[in-house]
């Protein structure tokens, strides 16, 4: 066990690594922006005095190793830094008008994000699995080809395609659902769950076929295995040799797929949030990339990546504890 | 709810009776004796969608215009699958009949998801290709005397003109014409930055591949990096930054864009490129061409290069669907392409708006789903011949 205990806490700290290294492409990045947010707020008319005070405001008349420090710190305390956009300049108003900190426009939002994703990922897996079990057990049939048909189809569309899809035939044609998701504090859970819904339903259809898919590939790959030409030679009924014999080897990249679809989801969401208008953080990264508020695509991109590396890094832990192989190395 | 239960309850009852019936006309047999309950089940399901969908047809086809909208879209799916189906055989027919030896070869054991999938790349490729002589009108043309948003059909009584078979935009644009030159502009940008991304990935896997040690490192490393950021993130992070640069620089925004997915997707072109690199350089042919005191150059593009075609060139088709999915988001979201370029993502995200219109004027929602449709119908195709091509290639059987 202590093995295993070692591998894990190896891939830990080569994900925080990741993440650190990550975090300076992303802060190198937004710091090649000709000029700097002072300059552009005040237009030509600015005088040195004004640029230098929000500078000074704004921490950007730091050199760049001590403003990476600073944002690096405040990102380990929680606190993501104050939007451009919703700046308070103490300096010229004296007084500290109640604006929103990045961080305090980010929680509520990303709560949002993971209720979708939960939802999208409680429908889409056990919905997956199953499918790619049926394919795998008819495979060759009309079933599995229909299927196949089907789930290249929805994989290799575009996510607006399928949502405007299904708004069309679930929120215009026969009223079901609500096309538009806009969900508020203090909703009851019920009502949340079906304005999510549509959303929900159309990262389902991005990701689980490719889940699907790979299932019944990974099921497939073991089915010429001698094991199982002994279980059906045994008599057992092929859903039994399946799901009995075939599936729990089959876990390992089963498990490595769902999760690096799950980490597929966070990019997915972007583009949905912004057809249904879900107050997600996808939306709130896309509002500001287009007003250009830096801090704030800052901390998204930071967030998006940090949850893409974790999720990668669940995929690769899960795959090493679901292989007695590499659990009990000799 | 509990009619929905009710119903696939009768659904099991006709199928075990389907069954049942099977057996007794049949004297039993083999086919039906040994048939699992779970698939006359799934044969009766199979019936029942097939009558759901004849049924729906009959309704689009019906004389009340509320029934008929309400149907409207799915009679347009389903015609739209059987002319893709029987062109699809058409086409695959007339490929075993004509051609080389070599392209019939090919024809005879394609499977119709293929053939309709090289069909498609071909009507696309001739529009983009000819876009300028094929549409009637130019792509930023505001027609004078033209109103706009007129309703896609040609039916004067529904709000349309014959001059404009699929309508005309929020400024009086003709929309066949955006979308053919959409195909010009959307595929090609999407064409090109593919063509980069092989060229840069492709280039340095195959170096890291051959000269391995601290250059192979670096790459990798640096590979790994990139890609820890999820693509569509990256790159819009990126955009935001280009679109400070561009108007500075007098460089367009979608070079910008071309350039920074062209990198962005090179990541996981590198990664392929060395791996398969990899396993060629250790072969006795290179060995015998560093013997012989071949170069670099040689090495790369004449013996690893030719050896590395056939995973590459899969790579290619799904690395393109890829790139021209990105680029329709993020014209989409409206960092991507941008106006007054003729493009699918931002008419999309401009005509969106219309489907909300669709129980009343099924016509006016068809304009949006026509420019995402065109999106999906070649990253469908494209998939499809990868799909062909891999399953060919890899000799899966079962």
């Amino acid at each position: 066990m202590g093995n295993v205990l070692k591998i894990i806490l190896q891939r830990l700290a080569l994900g925080m690594l990741t993440l650190l290294i990550v975090s300076v492409v992303i802060f190198v990045a937004v710091n090649l922006l000709p000029g700097d947010f002072a300059e552009s707020i005040l237009g030509q008319g600015a005088t040195p005095e004004a640029v230098a005070s929000i500078r000074r405001d704004l921490g950007l008349d730091q050199p760049l190793v001590v403003r990476y420090f600073d944002w690096l710190g405040g990102v380990a305390r929680g606190d993501l830094g104050s939007s451009f956009a919703q700046a308070n300049f103490a300096s010229f108003t004296g007084t500290n008008s109640g604006t929103k900190t990045v961080a305090d426009q980010i929680a509520p939002r990303f709560a949002n994000t993971m209720f979708l994703a939960t939802v999208t990922a409680v429908i889409a897996v056990p919905f997956a699995i199953i499918l790619g079990i049926m394919a795998a057990l008819y495979r060759n049939s009309v079933f599995d080809r229909a299927t196949n048909i089907l789930t290249l189809s929805s994989i290799s569309s575009p996510e607006f395609f399928l949502a405007y899809i299904l708004i069309l035939f679930l929120a215009v044609l026969n009223p079901i659902l609500p096309s538009l998701s806009n969900i508020y504090d203090g909703m009851a859970f019920g009502d949340r769950l079906e304005k999510t819904l549509l959303p929900a339903l159309t990262l389902t259809l991005v990701v689980t076929a490719h889940m699907m898919r790979m299932t019944r590939a990974a099921i497939i790959n073991l089915l010429a295995s001698p094991y199982i030409e002994m279980a059906r030679l045994k008599g057992l009924s092929p859903i039994r040799v399946i799901v009995r014999h075939a599936l729990p080897n089959a876990l390992a990249p089963i498990i490595n797929v769902i999760a690096l679809n799950l980490a597929y989801l966070i990019t997915g969401v972007v583009v949905v949030e912004v057809v249904f208008v879900y107050p997600g953080i996808g939306q709130l990264f896309v509002d500001s990339v287009k007003i250009r508020d830096i801090p704030v695509v800052q901390a998204c991109c930071l967030i998006f990546a940090a949850a893409y590396i974790l999720l990668n890094l669940t995929a690769d832990i899960m795959s090493i504890l679901s292989n007695p192989r590499m659990r009990h190395p000799k | 709810m509990m009619w929905f239960a009710i119903f696939l309850v009768g659904l099991a009852a006709i199928a075990w009776a389907f069954r049942f019936a099977g057996q007794a006309a049949t004297g039993k047999a083999p086919y039906f004796r040994d048939m699992t309950f779970g698939v006359a089940y799934g044969y009766v399901i199979g019936a029942a969608v097939l009558a759901w969908l004849a049924w729906a047809y009959m309704q689009g086809r019906s004389v009340d215009p509320l029934i008929a909208n309400k149907f409207f879209f799915l009679r347009i799916a389903i015609e739209g699958f059987i002319i893709c189906a029987i062109a699809a055989w058409l086409f695959r027919l007339l490929g075993r009949a004509v051609g080389t030896g070599w392209s019939r070869k090919m024809f005879r054991s394609m499977p119709l998801t293929a053939s309709f999938g090289v069909l498609t790349i071909l009507i696309y490729a001739v529009l983009a290709i000819f876009a300028g002589v094929l549409a009637p009108y130019g792509q930023e043309q505001i027609i004078p005397g033209v109103a706009a948003n007129i309703v896609p059909g040609g039916d004067p009584a529904l709000g349309g003109n014959p001059d404009f078979p699929f309508g005309t935009d929020q400024i009086g644009r003709d929309i066949l014409s955006r979308l053919i030159y959409g195909a010009q502009n959307t595929v090609g940008i999407a064409f090109a930055t593919t063509l980069l991304a092989f060229f840069l990935g492709g280039t340095f896997g195959f170096l890291a591949a051959t000269l391995g040690g601290w250059l192979d490192q670096l790459l990798s490393r640096a590979v790994d990096v990139l890609m820890a950021i999820p693509s569509l993130i990256f790159a819009l992070l990126l955009m935001t930054i280009a679109s400070v640069w561009a108007p500075r620089t007098g460089i367009p925004l979608t070079v910008f864009m071309v350039l920074i997915i062209a990198v962005i997707d090179s990541t996981r072109v590198f990664r392929l490129a060395r791996a398969v690199g990899q396993n060629i350089v250790v072969m006795d042919y290179i060995e015998a061409a560093k013997l012989r005191g071949e170069g670099m150059g040689y090495l790369v593009f004449r013996e690893i290069l030719p050896n590395a075609t056939a995973p590459l060139l899969a790579e290619f088709g799904l690395r393109f669907c890829f790139v021209f999915l990105t680029i329709a988001a993020l014209s989409f979201l409206g960092v991507g392409i941008q106006p007054p370029l003729a493009d699918w993502g931002t008419m999309v995200r401009d005509l969106g708006g219309f489907v909300n219109y669709a129980q009343f004027a099924p016509l006016a929602a068809t304009a949006p789903l026509l420019a995402a449709g065109a999106i999906a119908m070649l990253t469908i195709a494209v998939n499809f011949v990868v799909d062909w091509m891999l399953q060919k290639s890899s000799g899966l059987k079962e």
